[in-house]
């Protein structure tokens, strides 16, 4: 059995003249959180709706658990729980028969409680789904994705709308999912999500994937330490590849005036600052042609 | 689980989520019954009123609980990203499908059933004359509005827009295909597209099996017609179908 969960090679997707994906090339191992990160807009979505088997692309391959996902096989969406960007469901129905009934249509469903409480809804079973709050319904969601017990979990922006400790518990859930072996592939356009949650990332500008990799090797690129202090009460800021040299050269000259480098710090950059700087360059990029 | 399995099971969530929406219930279920208590006890001493009225009423019960009722299910499930999560799953479309589709022939089975026991014991009007008829008309009658529905609802932009869409064709369509009175004494121009439409053949054929016990030989143009609508709807939902 191979050991990738999904691979992606040179997939385009065209709509009339517009093309939305523009060869995109990346593979998921099996086990792996992979984030998709990009503006709206970007081709995520498309991307992923492939991978999902809801659009067909213009061209090149795609690989899903060893099944093409275009040729829409049953035993393929037995094996992969989705969470769409907004779903909803019968608002008459109850948290429990919702979970229930989905489960249903797959080999081995997980119990229902059980799914409801993995997503933090215990105690909603007998609620009707159309009285869930926005977070709880996001909730419900992701019970309905989790309810087949997939090997491949596919969120797309997970946490949108959600207030800050309702990120955290999704969050907590992501990786509670990751500790049960599962593969999941995140889309998200917040940076801290795909930094948090993700062993790779990807991010998707304008069709094309502009860097791949882990987010702490895609925060340490050249110039990637950026030392700050105060001087004569304004600060200053400047970015080296080698912080070593730079700190000894700043502090001996401080040391030299007799002075201190007030509120000196070295930090590595996020990977927003990353994100921000590789989707500017691409624009420049474009503007030169 | 099984094609079959999972079809029943969707057919029994229907049924349970249709008797929680009294909106549904009430316009699906009761307002037939409603129009054919208050008009027959008008007219109610005209017997040629009443044979009209019956096949009528359960024509028009055809058409709201397939044509209406689906229409308004698919705009819904379909707006409200319920089609897109179905697709996501490993239920496959024909067991969804033939759930709601199946829960819809349930009301519209039971409601001329009703009208047509409504009919005889409190109207006097005779059990039906032929019982292959009645079904042959029922079930093509299902087919081509309910066919219709699906269709119609691609071409709805969303819920808000549907009950407008959905009335602008259930009410002039009911008055001018002969539902309350007969469709003689209509305008030449009503008549004309009465008799492009499937409903006004749906109730003669309803006519024809309950009231008149003409055979079905009198009633080939209407069988035609019928059929010729299911075709066309079956072909218009297939072609224009969309999940999102």
């Amino acid at each position: 059995m191979t050991e990738l969960a999904i691979e992606v090679n040179d997939l385009r997707k065209s709509y009339g003249e517009l093309e939305a994906v523009r060869g995109v090339s990346f593979s998921v191992r099996r086990g792996e959180v992979f984030g998709l990160l990009g503006p709206n807009g970007a081709g995520k979505t498309t991307t992923v709706e492939i991978l999902e088997g809801y659009r067909e692309r213009t061209a090149g391959e795609v690989v899903v658990l060893g099944y093409d996902p275009a040729d829409r096989d049953r035993g393929l969406r037995e094996r992969v729980g989705i969470v769409l960007q907004s779903s909803g469901f019968y608002p008459r129905a109850t948290v429990r028969e919702a979970v229930e009934h989905f489960g249903a249509a797959y080999p081995r469903p997980r119990d229902p409680d059980e799914t409801i409480a993995l997503v933090g809804l215990e105690g909603k079973g007998d609620t009707r789904t159309g009285q869930l709050s926005g977070g709880q319904q996001r909730r419900l969601d992701l019970a309905l994705a989790l309810v087949g017990d997939p090997d491949l979990i596919f969120l797309d922006e997970p946490t949108t709308g959600f207030d800050p400790a309702a990120r955290r518990a999704a969050w907590d859930v992501i990786r509670s999912l990751r500790g049960l072996g599962k593969t999941i592939l995140l889309t998200t356009h917040y940076l801290d999500e795909a930094q948090a949650l993700s062993d790779r990332v990807a991010i998707v500008k304008e069709g094309l994937i502009v860097a791949e990799g882990p987010p702490s090797e895609l925060t340490n690129r050249p110039r990637s330490y950026r030392v700050s202090y105060q001087q004569n009460g304004t600060r200053v800021e400047m970015e080296t590849e080698d912080p070593t040299e730079l700190l000894h050269r700043l502090t001996g000259e401080a040391l030299q005036r007799g002075e201190r480098l007030e509120g000196l710090s070295v930090s590595r950059p996020t990977l927003e600052e990353v994100y921000l700087e590789l989707t500017a360059e691409q624009h420049e990029e474009a503007e030169a042609e | 689980m099984s094609t079959a399995v999972l079809t029943w099971r969707q057919f029994r969530f229907e049924r349970k989520m249709f008797w929680r929406n009294p909106s549904a219930a009430f316009f699906n279920f009761t307002l037939p019954f409603l129009f054919l208590i208050m008009i027959a006890s008008v007219f109610g001493a005209d017997r040629k009123e009443l044979d009209i009225l019956i096949p009528g009423i359960a024509g028009m019960s055809v058409l709201g609980t397939t044509f209406t009722a689906l229409t308004y299910t698919f705009v819904f499930n379909r707006e409200q990203g319920i089609l897109k999560r179905i697709r996501g799953t490993p239920m496959p479309p024909i067991a969804y499908f033939g759930g709601v589709i199946g829960s819809a022939v349930a009301n519209a089975i039971v409601q001329v059933a009703l009208i047509i026991v409504i009919g005889h014991v409190f109207y006097d009007v005779s059990w039906p004359h032929s019982y292959f008829e009645l079904v042959l008309f029922v079930v093509l009658g299902v087919i081509a509005f309910g066919s219709l529905g699906i269709a119609f609802a691609h071409v709805i932009p969303n819920f808000d827009a549907a009950a407008a869409y959905v009335n602008a064709v259930f009410l002039p369509v009911i008055f001018i295909s002969g539902v309350f009175y007969s469709t003689k004494s209509l305008p030449l121009v009503f008549k004309a597209i009465a008799v492009s439409l499937p409903l006004k053949h749906v109730i003669d054929g309803l006519h024809g099996a309950i009231v008149s016990g003409q055979g079905l030989g009198d009633n080939l143009t209407a069988l035609a017609v019928v059929a010729g609508w299911a075709v066309v709807g079956l072909f218009l939902t297939v072609r224009y179908f969309r999940w999102d």
